[in-house]
């Protein structure tokens, strides 16, 4: 066998290999991982890739050990990532709470498909945004990235990475399984034009290290185990010094802290594409699959003459809210269309405010929306 | 000063974290021995404490990994093993040792255990086992005996308890032993000679717990359930795993049960990758990455 490093070039792949490659090039060296559909390919990608480039991949009993087994190995100092799909994703819950509570950096995909429970394993869905968003227990912020293409499937599990080194917190890359599947062009870039963020470690001797203790935008230097700083980290409510301390004003400090490191940098993590909006009746919000069928029906709407812009969440977590507050105030109606029933609408609703209408576009999934759904619904939002 | 009030140190405070203490453990429970064991056998192991990481689950075993001054981790309930598993063969160097309570490694992390134990991975398990949840106030659990009362189990518990050292010898562990917290020097030989062995390693140790167990079972008080250890262990080394049940206040065969050898999984894998690749594997490639991690942030 021969191997091969970091690809460069040009690549007709699908988006699951695609997230793979994007979590090689960021430097990701450990996968740990339960096959499920439809992430499969992405686990069986990495399983290749790995051992070239002198990672570790391990397939674990199932998602809870995938998901711990990934976080003891950010701990290490390595770059980690797991890759799973509905059933996969609520186990992961428990330690996606602990990543969070632990603050480590690490990326989870999920390639979407269809549920509740089994569901269609085969086929598509979007009905894991609300879950991504509250699906561990308790109070936390989080950062989710929505691909549309293979190609964003690539780019977006590096920028995964550099925002879960950046805020020391779980990134989740939620795709779907049409885009999984689909193959398109990828491009690599060459390394050299890879940004890629590195940690931040403490630059304070282990005697005055604190584990928790945050820098100016609350995110605090993160110590490797097998350093010397000799650190305790606990998933119970704790101080700077990483002790527990059972308190309401400990679980203050704490959690306020844990959010508003997210929340406080918006404007740094949030990425949407706008086209059209100014001058625009209508916007249609979407994401994901669901963003490239409206974008398509956007463009038909607009050859009868209606003033339609499209607002693609490319973040999607946290909720871009201050855009939607503003757009609210200058169209009639923002179209919602997303493959579930009503999860990204209800925060474009609670956005709007009452200023402008929110008109869901709902498919329970198994498919993409026909584009003449979305477009009958932009043509209900103008009358 | 010490808890005492004396200024003297004792051997094993560099490696506690006095700042907790005092610690949440009950009176008569046998957890403060076993912890002096486990950090006693690590001084004398003569391992670079710098590597070494504690990572416990929850319970009240759980919270050894917190009164340690080393590299620990408290996680959640049962995933100390697979939290352990990526970091030993994320970096082969760390001397992983997973410090837990028999709720949390064997009910709701059992599924974990087998396959770490099944797979080889190099670490230390020491697994107290003081057959109930005493966190949550004496429920039956997997390693209850039969007709014990517990909270869950009023009438006495019907359900057949796990054998710990069968369990982990079956599933694969190359050194799987059993003391009970009364047999401190023997635990202490146990534990040193384990953290000298490669691949996994299972030590269970029996221990009181008079506030949530002892009391519903005719030991009420740590002394009392020392006694019965002292009055019914039967040391037995290399004794067939099969035949160590434990019977409710019945003998507790004690020892060295299985001390093998057997590649681990990071050998393995090292194996495969050289075979596959050979000299064209990039040796540092690895450590190459970590740097990137490990780079100082400009401030």
């Amino acid at each position: 066998m021969s191997r091969r490093g970091p690809l460069v070039g040009e690549f007709f792949m699908n988006g699951d290999i695609a997230c793979a490659e994007g979590g090689i090039s960021a430097g990701c060296r450990f996968f740990a991982g339960y096959p499920i559909t439809p992430a499969t390919e992405v686990a069986e990608r990495m399983a290749e890739r790995l051992p070239e480039v002198g990672g570790i991949y391990i397939q674990m009993e199932d998602e809870l050990a995938s998901m711990n087994a990934i976080l003891g190995a950010s701990w290490a100092g390595v770059k980690a990532m797991t890759a799973t799909s509905g059933p996969g994703f609520s186990l992961m819950m428990e330690n996606l709470g602990l990543g969070i509570m632990l603050e480590t950096p690490c990326v989870l995909v999920n390639i979407q498909r269809a549920g509740p429970s089994t569901g269609l394993p085969t086929l598509t869905g979007q009905g894991d945004m609300m879950q991504a968003r509250w699906g561990s227990h308790g109070l936390y912020s989080i950062i989710a990235l929505s691909p549309s293409s293979p190609q964003e499937c690539y780019q977006h599990t590096i920028k995964a990475f550099n925002l879960s080194e950046k805020y020391r917190i779980p990134v989740l890359v939620m795709a779907d399984e049409i885009v999984g599947h689909m193959s398109e062009k990828v491009v690599i870039p060459p390394p050299e034009d890879i940004t890629l963020t590195p940690r931040r470690k403490p630059t304070v001797s282990p005697e005055e290290y604190l584990p928790y203790k945050p820098d100016a935008d609350l995110v605090p230097p993160m110590a490797n185990a097998g350093e010397g700083y000799r650190f305790h980290v606990t998933g119970l409510t704790h101080d700077e010094r990483g002790y527990p301390v059972m308190t309401a004003e400990a679980q203050d400090r704490l959690v306020r802290r844990l959010v508003d490191k997210i929340e406080r940098n918006k404007a740094d993590i949030i990425e949407i594409e706008e086209d059209g909006i100014d001058g625009a009746d209508v916007v249609v919000c979407s994401y994901g699959i669901s963003a490239r069928v409206s974008e398509f029906a956007v463009e038909r709407a607009r050859d009868e003459g209606i003033k339609v812009g499209m607002l693609r969440l490319v973040t999607v977590w946290p909720f871009p809210e201050e855009t939607i507050r503003q757009i609210a105030k200058r169209v009639k109606a923002f179209v919602v269309p997303e493959i579930n029933y009503g999860q990204i609408a209800l925060e474009v609703e609670r956005c709007a405010g009452g200023a402008a209408n929110t008109i869901l576009v709902p498919h329970m999934g198994g498919s993409a929306h026909r584009p003449e759904t979305i477009i009958d619904a932009i043509r209900r939002a103008v009358r | 000063m010490n808890q005492n009030g004396s200024d003297e140190k004792h051997y094993i405070d560099q490696y506690l974290r006095q700042d907790r203490m005092p610690h949440i453990w009950c009176p008569g429970c046998g957890l403060g021995s076993i912890l002096h064991c486990f950090l006693s056998s690590l001084i004398k192991s003569g391992i670079d404490m710098d590597k070494v990481v504690v990572v416990s689950g929850i319970g009240c075993t759980g919270r050894a990994a917190g009164y340690v001054k080393l590299d620990s981790f408290h996680t959640t309930h049962g995933r100390a093993i697979p939290f352990a598993t990526g970091l030993k063969i994320a970096n082969p160097e760390l001397q992983v040792v997973v410090f837990s309570g028999d709720g949390d490694l064997i009910a709701i992390g059992g599924n974990h255990l087998i396959h770490a134990a099944r797979r080889n991975i190099d670490m230390t398990v020491i697994c107290v086992n003081n057959f109930n949840y005493g966190m949550t106030g004496g429920q039956l659990g997997p390693t209850t005996p039969l007709g014990a009362r517990t909270q869950t189990s009023p009438l006495g518990n019907y359900e057949r308890p796990f054998n710990l050292p069968y369990l982990a010898a079956a599933s694969g562990a190359v050194y799987v032993a059993r003391w009970t917290s009364m047999h401190v020097r023997r635990l202490e030989q146990t534990i040193t000679e384990a953290l000298l062995k490669r691949g996994f390693r299972f030590i269970e140790v029996i221990a009181p717990c008079p506030t949530t167990y002892g009391r519903r079972n005719r030991q009420p008080t740590g002394l009392d359930q020392m006694k019965y250890y002292r009055e019914n262990s039967i040391i037995r080394h290399g004794a067939d795993p099969k035949d160590v049940d434990i019977d409710l206040n019945g003998k507790i065969i004690v020892g060295k049960f299985i001390d093998t050898e057997r590649s681990t999984y990071s050998d393995l894998l090292d194996e495969v990758v050289q075979r596959a690749f050979g000299a064209e594997l990039l040796k540092g490639d690895t450590s190459k990455e970590k740097a990137t991690v490990a780079a100082p942030a400009p401030k």
